[in-house]
């Protein structure tokens, strides 16, 4: 059980790994997430689940190599298995026909639990319509994949070594102003989050974010992932990770999400 | 709900003996007998546990105490009804084992509750010594000495596992409520099988109550217990999200006890509440207990206040006071909105912890935290209050004194105000009836709304204790047990 079957790199610090798991990859809807854990004394990392094959018992999960925790995951190989494996946890993904285009915007490896959501979107008959964006063409990962199931897509680079030159919410704002968007799904860095979300409300045009929060358990009895949500105190792990964006209280949860960074 | 017990009761020729051997003024004569315990300055740097039981001639001496009442009110005040005088009268006579028996007839954990257990409102409370003005029968230690001796010379209990009756039974939860209906269970001959959604099976007795006060090596003890029964544990499956209700069914479960506990940590909605450096006592207690936080060993990160505020009066404050005391927090408080006489931890823990140097600001309530520049709590404003007429609760409500307020310096504040019930089954199973606290509604025999699904614990309770819990436990076992073998 637990065990990584397919390891892959997008880049030197971004791995994907395809990890053994029957259970999740049966149960799990798009936007769920998990939780592994690596080693004895390990630490309980939330991953949001990229993909699942339910034949092969299989879910895909996308690393970014930050700390300690997602080092350790990261350095895993074909072979080796997580200690602990559990989910699929929060909520799933309220997808369903929509009046207008969907706008999937990802950012860095945001794009890897988007994708699922991408999926689903244009199973459920959308127009969907995608704007990758990182800081550099290395950083673009699986623009292939997006590609197949959207309509068009937009790549946005910092440095514009891939796609245009520019930030996130100048492709989402092109869109924006070409065609009626009905919904804008946004996943990455919270300050990307941050952002679409400020441009999308100036367009009054309805907006999820999923949030990557501190968690421990990730069934609601720490209360480490609780964010502001519209005034009210909501718990990432069991009442998101998707919330509306525009009542997502961003400035908060990034300071609350540096609560154990090294104090200088 | 007693069972009888298989043991030779009071009119026993030996137990006769024991009480024609001594009167009752030279038994109230004998002091009760004092735990021995770690010295404070050594056990504030270390996770040891801090009450280290009776030996032996200490044991039988306290249970010599002991009247042999002919009508034991002890055994009322204890919520699952264990026969005090029988287990105390066989340790007075060296039969540590029976004992240790007639305690497992009618607790899953007496190793747990020996420790745990706020003997002092229950079955102490209600021994015949308070009536005559001088100190009860240490039950408590007699019960932790006898479950202590037991485990430390036969390892395992002395259990017989029954013939399977093949009826599969899943359980939510591994920690008291679980674990006592496993047992039981077990014991009936069913095939049981409990989900834990963490990594680690044990509940609140693993990730909550620190170490210094229950170790681990008792609880595995128990678990041990009951795995040589015939229990299955899993971990890392939460039901409701990994196996629906319908997947258990569909796997054969006839019966579903769901003793998924309380949940959710309750925070007060204060300006300031959300700023890093104030969490949960669950997010602290867990990180510290489940996840090694601290050892240099795990990766888990924790945040080693120096000036650490705990919000609240309850066991759990107390275990996260101390603990922070032990993570080398210099100014280690608990602040409490009534007085001390009003607090609902026990007396021991708020012994402890004055012991260990914790400061007790009562009177007290939180009503703003401040943070520096980058977002981290610096500092909380106290409400200062005065206690007034007595509320619901029979407590008397404390009132605001008017423009009291006082600014204390915290970097880190751990907020312990109570838990509600864990949402995740009651919204995952249709047809599940819920109050509107968010609890299992469930009749006198504790069955739900659903026929073949039964609940206890804090799930049920909202709150309680860990004897509560194994009540829940064992009397649910009862009934589901008669509800299954009668429709066979």
């Amino acid at each position: 059980m637990n065990r990584i079957v397919d390891k892959s790199y997008f880049s030197e610090k971004v791995v994907r790994l395809v990890v053994e798991a029957p259970e999740v990859a049966r149960a799990r809807k798009p936007g769920h997430f998990v939780i592994v854990r690596c080693g004895a004394g390990g630490e309980r990392i939330p991953l949001t689940i990229a993909d699942a094959d339910e034949v092969m018992g299989t879910i895909t999960l996308v690393v970014q190599a930050v700390g300690i925790s997602t080092n350790k995951i990261c350095a895993l190989e074909v072979g080796d298995t997580f200690t602990d494996l559990v989910g699929p946890l929060g909520k799933a993904t309220n997808v369903g026909k929509r009046d207008g285009t969907v706008l999937c915007c990802g950012g860095g490896v945001g794009v890897a639990p988007l994708l699922p959501i991408i999926k689903a979107f244009k199973e459920a008959g959308n127009r969907v319509v995608s704007v990758l964006a990182a800081r550099n063409k290395d950083l673009i990962i699986l623009e292939e994949e997006v590609r197949k199931y959207s309509d068009d897509v937009i790549v946005m680079t910092d440095d514009g070594t891939a796609g245009r030159k520019g930030l996130v919410t100048a492709g989402v704002e092109e869109v924006i102003n070409r065609e009626q968007v009905a919904e804008v799904v946004a996943i990455g860095p919270a300050v990307m989050m941050k952002f679409v979300a400020l441009l999308t409300k100036k367009y009054e045009i309805p907006t999820t974010c999923s949030l990557n929060t501190i968690m421990v358990d990730g069934t609601g009895m720490c209360g480490a992932c609780r964010v502001n949500v519209g005034g009210k105190m909501k718990f990432v792990c069991v009442d998101g990770p998707e919330f509306d964006a525009h009542q997502v209280d961003f400035d908060e949860m990034m300071s609350r999400m540096k609560t154990y960074d090294p104090v200088n | 709900m007693t069972e009888k017990s298989i043991y030779e009761g009071r009119e026993a020729t030996w137990r006769a003996e024991l009480r024609d051997a001594m009167t009752a003024k030279e038994r109230v004569a004998i002091p009760r007998v004092k735990m021995p315990q770690l010295a404070p300055e050594y056990r504030i740097k270390c996770n040891e546990e801090v009450n280290q039981g009776l030996d032996e001639s200490q044991a039988i001496r306290e249970a010599t105490r002991c009247l042999d009442c002919p009508t034991p009110t002890c055994i009322e005040g204890c919520p699952v009804n264990i026969a005090i005088p029988d287990f105390i009268k066989n340790i007075q006579r060296g039969k540590v084992l029976i004992a240790a028996d007639i305690l497992k007839q009618t607790s899953a954990l007496p190793a747990v509750c020996g420790r745990v257990c706020p003997q002092e409102r229950q079955c102490e409370s209600r021994c015949i010594y308070n009536k005559m003005k001088k100190e009860p029968v240490a039950i408590g230690y007699l019960e932790r000495f006898a479950a202590d001796t037991q485990r430390e010379l036969q390892g395992l209990p002395t259990t017989i596992k029954r013939e399977s009756n093949g009826i599969k039974i899943a359980v939510v939860g591994s920690g008291p409520a679980g674990l006592s209906f496993a047992g039981e269970m077990a014991r009936r001959g069913f095939n049981v099988d409990v989900f834990e959604a963490l990594h680690e099976v044990g509940g609140v007795l693993k990730y909550g109550i620190p170490e210094f006060r229950l170790p681990n090596v008792v609880v595995d003890s128990e678990l041990d217990a009951l795995k040589a029964l015939g229990v299955n544990f899993y971990t890392n499956i939460v039901i409701g999200k990994t196996f629906s209700y319908e997947d258990l069914l569909k796997r054969g479960y006839k019966g579903l006890f769901v003793a998924s506990g309380a949940g959710l940590p309750r925070f007060m909605n204060i300006p300031g509440e959300n700023l890093a450096g104030v969490m949960s006592s669950n997010e602290y207690l867990t990180r510290i207990n489940l996840m090694g936080a601290g050892r240099a060993d795990c990766d888990t990160p924790v945040l080693k206040g120096r000036n650490v505020a705990v919000i609240g009066g309850g066991n759990t404050a107390m275990d996260s006071v101390r603990t922070a005391r032990r993570m080398g927090a210099e100014r280690a408080m608990i602040i409490y909105r009534r007085s001390e006489a009003e607090m609902p931890a026990r007396i021991e823990e708020i012994e402890h912890a004055k012991e260990e140097g914790v400061e007790f600001l009562t009177l007290c309530n939180p009503v703003e935290y401040l943070g520096d520049e980058r977002g981290r709590v610096c500092a909380m404003k106290v409400q200062r209050m005065e206690l007034g007429e007595p509320d619901a609760s029979g407590r008397r409500s404390p009132v605001a004194i008017d423009g009291a307020i006082d600014t204390i310096e915290v970097d880190q504040v751990i907020v312990s105000v109570g838990v509600s019930p864990n949402p995740l089954i009651p919204n995952s199973i249709s047809g599940l009836d819920v109050s509107n606290r968010g609890t299992i509604t469930v009749d006198e025999n504790l069955k739900s709304s659903i026929a073949t699904i039964y609940a206890g614990g804090d799930i049920v309770r909202g709150g309680a204790t860990v004897i509560l819990a194994m009540g829940d436990g064992r009397h649910a076992a009862a009934s589901m047990a008669k509800l299954l073998l009668n429709d066979e």
